[in-house]
């Protein structure tokens, strides 16, 4: 491994990627004193937070009554009581002051009459814990997330944080289970970088890309999620996949839950509003799993639109066409580009679409990740935040705009605890050679890889496989079949090929050293999910259809080295942080 | 063929030819420039024939055919596929824009792709727009405010938000900045488009107290008044930005104060 140009750096702390959270700690972290570094694949403002469209959730009551601990309520629920209470009470808490502060920073948000901010209806927001909607997404038009991204990369440039832009994160540098850096190889001049910091944080989004059809962009491939793995610690509750009600059918493009926020609905074959059956109370702003699960019942028993009535149709044409041209735009462009449709017209096209990583790297709510060994354990060092991270406030599945503000909310938490735990400028101990020896092994092997499969193949027979065993409903068939043709295209890399044998934007490696992150991350969905004989929210057995709490309100641990995993579990916290709130117990699950 | 910034001594060759193996009757030709950096060699135009008939609409969906299916070595960014990312910037057809919202359809004859002009190359179609990301630094891109309340959101009027429109939309694809004649001859001292819509984004925010002073700042020869009206970064805006109408706009506040 000589060959290979090693430069080194040393640094406070490092920061894994440049979305939401990665920026919202990387500025809190500078802000604190601490020698920053922010590694990047893409440059910051071409990360996914950039796609996320409708809004941000905080109980700011700008329009209307509201309060954090509804706001809670709702996530619970929302959650189908898999969420960890103590860390979502932390969540909504922090939720509005954390939207003041992006506010502050500049994000251009939409107004009220009054001047606030203005907040939106969304799926699953509720007042007075059930009893009717709350108007709680703060949004800026349809481009929330944009707003959010390019404003929170322009309050990194103001504290100096320091980039490494175009770097492509290899591994975690491990010492006796603590985590003393990461290793990254610079895609512009082809050389390798050893950074030494006393806390990593893992900030690398979500893994949609194991499914054939997603929203997610290219990029996103969960590297940090699968640095974890190789590190040999778990992965938690991997199995919740959400599926978003409304992707553009056949290109997968995301059209906002703001749509029906702002009075669009769904529509089936028959023109019946078919969610008035399934949740008779918020009907098209039930939550995500509901709405999917409904519209996935719709098609399968023949009530789907088109040639192949293999998808639903979302009207908005009713809306008032300033409501469309101020608070809409990027959708109906989006609808244009990719559907063909004038929205003022016609409908959209819809359907189910992986969306979003309920599962990822465990942590408590300080954002410092968590292992289990008998009992919790931190793992020093070490920190996940925004959707690489399960911290968990999402549970078994997510309400739409309660991603963006876990972003900012747990981003500002890391840099918070890592000013607590280390003091600007301690020195760094020596570090073995060993771990840089073994992650570039890999590195090298697969470079010089000369086999008979294409990533692109591998990768392809990999996200149809996911598609297929693994999808909106589940049984245990299809998924003890996935289990098993899951593990074919790992098996694929002993004989994969590598074109480009430069170290320079060499994208075939970096494409294929993703899908070897990626293979991993899929393995662990689909054996996290066969294990799991229950239905809670997004996860939904045809054979088990109802909620376990006796054997299931635990978490999913799953550690995986190569094809093999093992499987933990660890209970699901069941106090809240302080006596401002009480717990929610379980109850039924009805929208 | 499009201007575009060459290594140095170099010659742009004939490249190589990939022909159809599906046996489709629906096949386009696709001509894209290469040049890796580690080679040593010249950079070429390599000649793909794709079929049509297993291919979705945009460009990007033809280069990631390519790229899965003919060739991996090509290197090129995207990410989102669906314009907001704007990682997939670049010229085709002779126009720049995005390749993962730009429709093939609207090409006739053979497809001719290559990095967006006048940057120095990476590599195949990957653009050096570090120059570009240094300028937007200079502006410095975030609100300066003088008020001291942080409990509260500073309060913004519809009208005042509304100004804002066609400006944050911005997606710093760069397509404008590589499209003007002008940022070509000057680029290392006039902003350009791109930076000019970002700095006139918070000149006009009624909540940044900094107004005058970030109008003085790029009120120079170079950095603002290079830009001659010619229109081609509105023409290039692949958002339906009009950056060209900011850049009036921060004239017209220089000229009346």
């Amino acid at each position: 491994m000589n060959s290979y140009k090693i430069i080194d750096h040393e640094y406070d702390v490092v920061v894994l990627g440049a979305g939401g959270s990665g920026l919202r700690a990387a500025v809190g972290l500078s802000e604190s004193g601490l020698k920053t570094a922010c590694i990047s694949k893409v440059f910051p403002t071409r990360s996914h937070t950039s796609a996320a469209q409708g809004g941000i959730s905080a109980a700011l009551g700008n329009m209307g009554e509201d309060d954090w601990r509804w706001h809670m309520y709702d996530t619970v629920k929302g959650a189908d009581w898999l969420g960890d209470q103590d860390c979502i009470e932390y969540l909504c808490k922090e939720a509005p002051r954390a939207v003041i502060e992006l506010e502050r920073y500049g994000v251009p948000f939409s107004r009220t009459e009054d001047g606030k901010i203005y907040q939106r209806p969304f799926g699953g927001m509720t007042k007075n814990y059930g009893n009717g909607t709350a108007q709680r997404t703060c949004a800026a038009a349809d481009r929330t997330g944009h707003a959010i991204l390019h404003t929170l990369y322009g309050q990194a440039l103001k504290h100096n944080t320091e980039f490494f832009i175009e770097y492509f994160a290899l591994d975690l540098l491990m010492k006796g289970g603590e985590c003393k850096g990461v290793i990254a190889w610079n895609l512009d001049d082809g050389t390798i970088h050893r950074f030494r910091s006393h806390i990593t944080i893992v900030a690398t989004g979500g893994y949609g890309k194991i499914y054939y059809s997603s929203t997610s962009a290219h990029t996103c491939t969960g590297d940090g999620n699968a640095m974890i793995l190789r590190a040999g610690l778990p992965l938690q509750d991997m199995e919740f996949v959400q599926f978003h009600p409304t992707g553009i059918y056949g290109h997968g493009t995301l059209i906002s839950e703001g749509v029906r926020g702002e009075g669009g609905y769904l529509v089936n074959s028959k023109g019946e509003r078919f969610m008035e059956r399934y949740a008779p109370k918020t009907k098209d702003l039930a939550s995500r799993d509901v709405v999917s699960r409904s519209i996935a019942i719709e098609i399968n028993e023949g009530r789907g639109v088109g040639k192949e009535q293999d998808h639903v149709h979302l009207h908005l044409s009713h809306l008032d066409q300033k409501v469309i041209e101020e608070r809409l735009p990027g959708i109906s462009e989006s609808s244009r580009l990719f559907a063909n449709v004038d929205v003022t017209k016609e409908p959209i096209p819809v359907v189910p679409t992986v969306h979003y990583n309920m599962g990822g790297i465990p942590t408590n709510y300080k954002a410092e990740v968590m292992t289990v060994n008998d009992s919790e354990k931190v793992v020093p060092g070490l920190m996940a935040i925004g959707e690489a991270a399960c911290v968990s406030v999402h549970g078994a599945n997510r309400l739409g705009s309660n991603s963006l503000i876990d972003l900012v909310v747990f981003g500002r938490a890391a840099a918070k605890r890592a000013a607590e735990l280390i003091k600007p400028r301690t020195s760094h101990e020596e570090i073995s050679k060993t771990e840089t020896e073994k992650c570039l092994e890999r590195f090298d092997k697969l470079r010089n890889a000369n086999g008979d499969n294409k990533t692109s193949d591998l990768r392809l027979s990999m996200q149809k496989t996911m598609q297929l065993k693994c999808a909106v409903f589940r049984t245990d068939k299809t998924l003890k079949e996935g289990v098993n043709e899951i593990r074919k295209p790992f098996d694929g890399m002993e004989s994969i090929s590598v074109k480009d044998k430069s170290l320079i934007y060499n994208t075939d490696l970096v494409e294929t050293l993703e899908f070897d992150n990626l293979i991993r991350q899929a393995i662990t969905t689909m054996d996290s999910a066969y294990q799991r004989k229950e239905s809670r929210g997004a996860h939904a057995r045809d054979d088990f259809p109802k909620r376990d709490d006796e054997k299931f309100m635990k978490h999913t641990l799953l550690w995986c080295n190569g094809k093999e995993t093992k499987i933990e579990y660890r209970p699901v916290h069941k106090t809240t942080l302080t006596s401002d709130v009480q717990y929610f117990p379980p109850q039924e699950r009805v929208y | 063929m499009v201007q575009i910034n060459l290594p140095e001594g170099s010659k742009v060759q004939k490249g190589k030819y990939y022909k159809d193996t599906t046996g489709s009757k629906n096949i386009r030709k696709v001509n894209v420039y290469r040049w890796d950096p580690s080679s040593g060699q010249n950079p070429r135009i390599d000649t793909y024939e794709v079929d049509m008939n297993n291919c979705p609409s945009k460009v990007l969906d033809l280069l990631n055919k390519i790229k899965n299916e003919i060739d991996p070595s090509l290197a090129y960014r995207r990410s989102c596929s669906h314009g907001v990312c704007g990682s997939c910037a670049m010229n085709m057809d002779g126009k720049n824009g995005l390749a993962c919202t730009k429709p093939h359809a609207e090409i006739n004859g053979d497809i001719n792709i290559y990095p967006l002009p006048h940057l120095k190359v990476k590599k195949d179609l990957i653009g050096d727009l570090s120059t570009l990301y240094k300028q937007y630094e200079s502006i410095e891109p975030w609100l300066k405010t003088n008020t001291k309340i942080e409990s509260k959101e500073i309060f913004q009027s519809r009208k005042d938000r509304s100004k804002l429109d066609g400006a944050y939309e911005c997606i710093m694809c760069a397509c404008c900045s590589t499209a003007c004649p002008s940022y070509w001859w000057n680029g290392d001292k006039y902003l350009g488009p791109a930076v000019l819509l970002q700095a006139y984004r918070w000149i006009i925010d009624s909540r940044d107290d900094e107004r005058k002073e970030r109008l003085k700042k790029i009120a120079d020869e170079l950095k603002l008044y290079r830009c001659h009206t010619i229109m081609n970064c509105t023409n290039a805006c692949p958002k339906g930005l009009n950056p060209a109408k900011a850049i009036a706009e921060i004239k017209k506040m220089l000229a009346t104060g």
